[in-house]
């Protein structure tokens, strides 16, 4: 926040009692934040041995490898990790408090660029918590057209995610690859809706528009590329002996540690705990699909890389039965109290004309009352919180963001570690800070 | 789901062993339960839920019920994995002292109410509370703030916080905006 005091152009000018009277309360107690704590537990730890000297090593908030604005405060004796602290906030735009002063569906485009990696998953958490606030019916094509985009989009994530994770091994050319498949993708996002991120596709009640003619043709095309593309990154990485050797082994955690973490998602699945809310609890149709949840074994993070690698054949499994059972009807809700009515509508109906400006204007009014939706993002449990007060604006919007949850797990993770391993874990954590901070 | 007799046999057990005043209220809506207990009873009443088989805590989140009062909330999203069940419990306290036990930190076997099992997920959400509500966690390792600059003044998803109205720093004006430095 506030700029560095400079110091003084020559010594003579500083001042020569006590501490600097012109610091402000907030520098003060920035000099008075100490690590003595925990220096005094790595001495007891050590039975009294100061000999080791330890280190506080401020890691990001602008650095590669932290995946965004993470700063880590670690404390280091050598090489070896005994104390990580993250400190967050660095991107925090209160998008909650901004979704309270929007109608609901003015609110869409906001919580999509939380996690701007998976913004059809937040769109999905916030739509589904107030269609269930609503009661509205979502019809059948447009829940498969959601899990279409919605599996399109996690494969996209884990895209990126793997890109920028065998950067962090070493692995510079991986990077370049998985762009060039996440581009087939956000082509196809393109097409459907217009914009290539932060799609807005996701409506109440449905899905904006219908597909384009041509679309399902260019997802099949995809669907042919990306298997063998991931054969492909499956064999480059499985068989090189650096990645193998910093991934695998390194940085277990076991599954009732991470439950009590609350860590969810493909961490949680690494560790063997089968636990998928597509499966367990199915939301949009997720129960038509066949697939299989990829688990691990030991919770390494070579099982945490395996089960992401693993999910994108999964997702591609259900984009393909999305498409071959994508029933017809109408692509959102006909019921005109929620969703914008068909442009044709317009000029021939005065009702239809009458809910057109209602909507545009005030939007639509929620039934009070208090919802959690949750549904399975690329990094875990998204849970969206929504309470009405009767209104058309949400009287508070909450996101459960699995990345928010899955940074604790971080210092149970790499402390004992080496710092290298440190930089893996929190590659294979997979954090997203725009989903941190919201 | 706990269906709508499920809750109420819930709410019943909690009365039964914690005291007919530590659960205030039911409700069963849009398919799922939530309990409104007294703040004072939270501990217990996440320790009794645990062992019902609600040992996965989803979420905590905080909940500005202005203009009602007592205004603040408090809700911890409990999941059962192995029968695919959620519960919500909820609590209210007042502005003037809004002060709510930890779930965080484990109780020790000589302290009152000990030993129990701490919920170690509940630590960064708590300090998010704090941060943007003011809910003060008693017994938390580390409340400070999470989101907002450490010098913040005011806990901005309050609902009579102003949205905007902040002056922007720049280097003309930062003297003006932050203070003397």
């Amino acid at each position: 926040m506030s700029p560095p005091t400079l110091p003084p152009s020559t010594p003579t000018e500083q001042p020569t009692t006590g501490p600097t009277p012109s610091l402000s309360e907030y520098r003060q107690r920035e000099q008075s934040i100490t690590l003595a704590p925990v220096t005094q537990q790595i001495v007891e730890r050590n039975a009294g041995d100061t000999s080791e000297e330890l280190l506080t090593l401020n890691f990001g908030p602008h650095h590669p490898a932290t995946h965004g604005v993470l700063r880590l405060l670690v404390t280091l004796q050598g090489e070896i990790v005994r104390d990580i602290k993250p400190i967050i906030g660095y991107v925090h735009t209160g998008i909650e408090k901004t979704a309270e002063d929007k109608a609901y569906w003015k609110v869409i485009p906001v919580v999509e660029r939380m996690d701007y990696l998976s913004y059809y998953f937040n769109a999905m958490a916030f739509c589904g918590a107030v269609e269930k606030l609503v009661e509205v019916d979502v019809p059948k094509r447009a829940q498969y057209l959601r899990v279409i985009h919605l599996e399109l989009n996690r494969i996209a994530s884990h895209l990126i995610w793997l890109g920028t994770s065998a950067l962090d091994l070493g692995a510079v050319s991986i990077f370049l690859y998985c762009l060039r498949e996440r581009e087939l993708i956000l082509d196809l996002f393109e097409m459907s809706s217009g914009a290539r991120m932060h799609t807005r596709y996701f409506q109440v009640g449905g899905v904006i528009e219908d597909i384009p003619a041509g679309f399902e043709g260019k997802v099949r095309e995809f669907l042919k590329i990306m298997p063998k593309r991931a054969d492909e990154y499956g064999a480059i990485l499985n068989a090189n002996e650096i990645v193998l050797q910093r991934l695998r082994g390194t940085c277990p955690l076991d599954a009732d540690t991470l439950l009590s973490l609350g860590v969810s998602g493909p961490l949680l699945r690494a560790a063997g705990n089968p636990w998928d809310l597509r499966k367990a609890d199915p939301y949009s149709s997720y129960d038509d699909f066949q697939f299989k949840i990829p688990v691990g074994t030991v919770g390494d993070n070579y099982d945490r890389f395996a089960v992401r690698l693993a999910e994108i054949y999964e997702s591609v499994h259900i984009i393909e039965q999305a498409l071959d059972g994508l029933p017809e009807g109408p692509h959102i809700t006909t019921d005109r109290k929620v969703a914008l009515p068909p442009r044709h509508e317009l000029a021939t109906s005065m009702e239809a004309l009458i809910h057109h400006f209602k909507l545009v204007t005030e939007g639509f009014r929620v039934p009070p009352g208090e919802v959690y939706h949750p549904i399975e993002s690329p990094r875990g449990e998204l849970g969206c919180f929504v309470r009405s007060d009767g209104s058309s604006k949400p009287a508070r919007v909450h996101m459960r963001d699995p990345s928010f949850v899955n940074l604790q797990a971080l210092s149970h993770m790499a402390e004992g570690s080496y710092i290298a391993d440190m930089i893996a874990t929190t590659a294979m954590l997979d954090p997203i800070l725009g989903g941190i901070d919201r | 789901m706990p269906d709508a007799t499920g809750l109420e046999l819930i709410a019943h057990e909690l009365r039964e062993s914690e005291g007919d005043e530590a659960v205030r209220e039911t409700s069963f809506f849009r398919g799922r339960g939530a309990i409104e207990i007294a703040p004072e009873r939270i501990r217990a009443v996440l320790a009794h839920l645990r062992e019902r088989g609600f040992a996965f805590l989803a979420s905590v989140h905080g909940v500005d019920y202005y203009p009602h009062e007592p205004r603040l909330g408090v809700h911890y999203e409990l999941l059962d994995m192995a029968r695919v069940d959620r519960i919500t419990v909820k609590l209210r306290v007042p502005t003037d002292a809004p002060e709510v036990a930890s779930v965080t930190a484990d109780i020790p076997a000589d302290a009152p109410g000990g030993p129990q099992r701490g919920w170690l997920t509940a630590d960064h959400q708590e300090r998010e509370i704090y941060d943007m509500f003011g809910v003060v966690f008693q017994g938390h390792p580390d409340l400070r703030r999470i989101l907002m600059p450490e010098d913040y003044e005011g806990h901005p998803q309050r609902r009579d916080f102003p949205v905007g109205g902040e002056p922007v720093a720049f280097t003309y004006n930062e003297r003006d905006a932050l203070g003397p430095m």
